[in-house]
């Protein structure tokens, strides 16, 4: 199954004004501390590093640790003067990668 | 006074302390933490909405897709509210997807409790938001939940404990650090921050059993469906907010 993420912003973005950006991507973040229902250890997979970049400056980033749960979801504030690309790129074991873009419309 | 005068008059004081009488029925969502009212009610940060975007990505997926008989999910509002039913034996929501699964999209059915079968259940139950359950009635659905009412009510396990003696006579009390529920059923299926993952009635129910240390009854079993049945007729005209966010 292809992988997921849902990321939230603001219909309108007024230029240099603070928005809320809030971005979840679908994982399990097993942390390999847990058994099986066979007892057997589950195998760590997480998502490691999370990084948005704003027309490919980096703006926020965040490196992701065993605690964080199932399915991480980030919610940070940005601020744009004119209109941009924002990416979102999840980087995890097991060569997890996944990326998303948004067109920014700010006025 | 009067006899005949007497009676309409206790009559109507009857009828106005029936009106009067509060519900007593709380949801599970009324009785969570503000943070957690906050995030079941707020779409874009509720837990369960990867699984939403499964939902919509599966109901349209396929050479014979849900879409193609159903049209638009929004078709199916009320549709929840109407389950657990009565159709060629019991059946719930989860297990009405399952059907049309395998005899209208001639595919293998899902296993229980499985990704897309909760995503869609979570899909087509957000579609009634808002309306207040109506669960059908009927001679099988009687039978069943006045044997879902027997099982609600029977000691099992262990710890020889029923259902309502927690979720009935302790409920609002505290169970270790957690707040005993009414067991209302509103709101499923549910995304537990527990599991970290959305679950339907049925899982909720198996918590329950195994932990009073009872059988686990297998999934849509006569035991199962029979208490489902119970539990949606005793939340009869509560409206439903699914998915549900629960601790």
């Amino acid at each position: 199954m292809a992988t997921r993420a849902v990321i939230t912003l603001p219909v309108a973005i007024k230029a240099g004004e603070p928005f809320e950006v809030r971005a979840t991507v679908a994982h399990a973040m097993e942390t390999g501390y847990r058994s099986g229902d066979d007892g057997a250890r589950l195998a760590r997979d997480l998502v490691r590093r999370f990084e948005c970049r704003l027309d490919g400056e980096l703006v926020f980033a965040a490196d992701l640790f065993a605690a964080i749960s199932a399915n991480p979801y980030l919610s940070f504030w940005l601020r744009a003067n004119k209109p941009a690309e924002l990416s979102f790129s999840w980087r995890g074991d097991n060569g997890f990668s996944h990326d998303e873009t948004r067109r920014l419309n700010v006025a | 006074m009067k006899a005949w005068l007497l009676l309409p008059l206790l009559l109507l004081l009857a009828l106005a302390a029936q009106a009067a009488e509060p519900d007593a029925r709380r949801s599970g969502r009324d009785t969570m933490s503000g943070a957690l009212r906050t995030l079941q009610a707020d779409d874009a940060q509720h837990p369960a909405q990867l699984a939403l975007a499964l939902g919509q990505e599966l109901w349209a997926q396929g050479a014979k897709s849900c879409a193609s008989c159903h049209g638009e999910p929004a078709t199916l509002r009320g549709a929840a509210a109407r389950y657990p039913a009565s159709d060629q034996g019991l059946i719930d929501l989860p297990g009405r997807i399952q059907r049309c699964r395998v005899r209208h999209q001639q595919q293998p059915a899902w296993a229980p409790e499985s990704e897309p079968l909760l995503a869609l259940s979570a899909l087509v139950a957000q579609q009634s938001r808002g309306l207040p359950l109506a669960p059908p009635r009927g001679a099988e659905l009687d039978a069943a939940a006045a044997r879902g009412q027997r099982l609600y009510t029977t000691r099992i396990g262990a710890l020889n404990l029923s259902c309502a003696q927690c979720h009935d006579e302790r409920a609002g009390l505290r169970l270790g650090g957690s707040l005993i529920p009414q067991a209302q059923v509103d709101d499923y299926p549910v995304y537990r921050l527990e599991w970290q993952s959305l679950g339907s009635l049925q899982r909720r129910l198996r918590g329950c059993l195994s932990g009073v240390r009872a059988k686990v009854w297998d999934w849509d079993s006569a035991e199962l469906l029979a208490l489902e049945v119970y539990l949606a007729r005793r939340s009869t005209g509560m409206a439903m907010q699914p998915p549900g966010v629960r601790p």
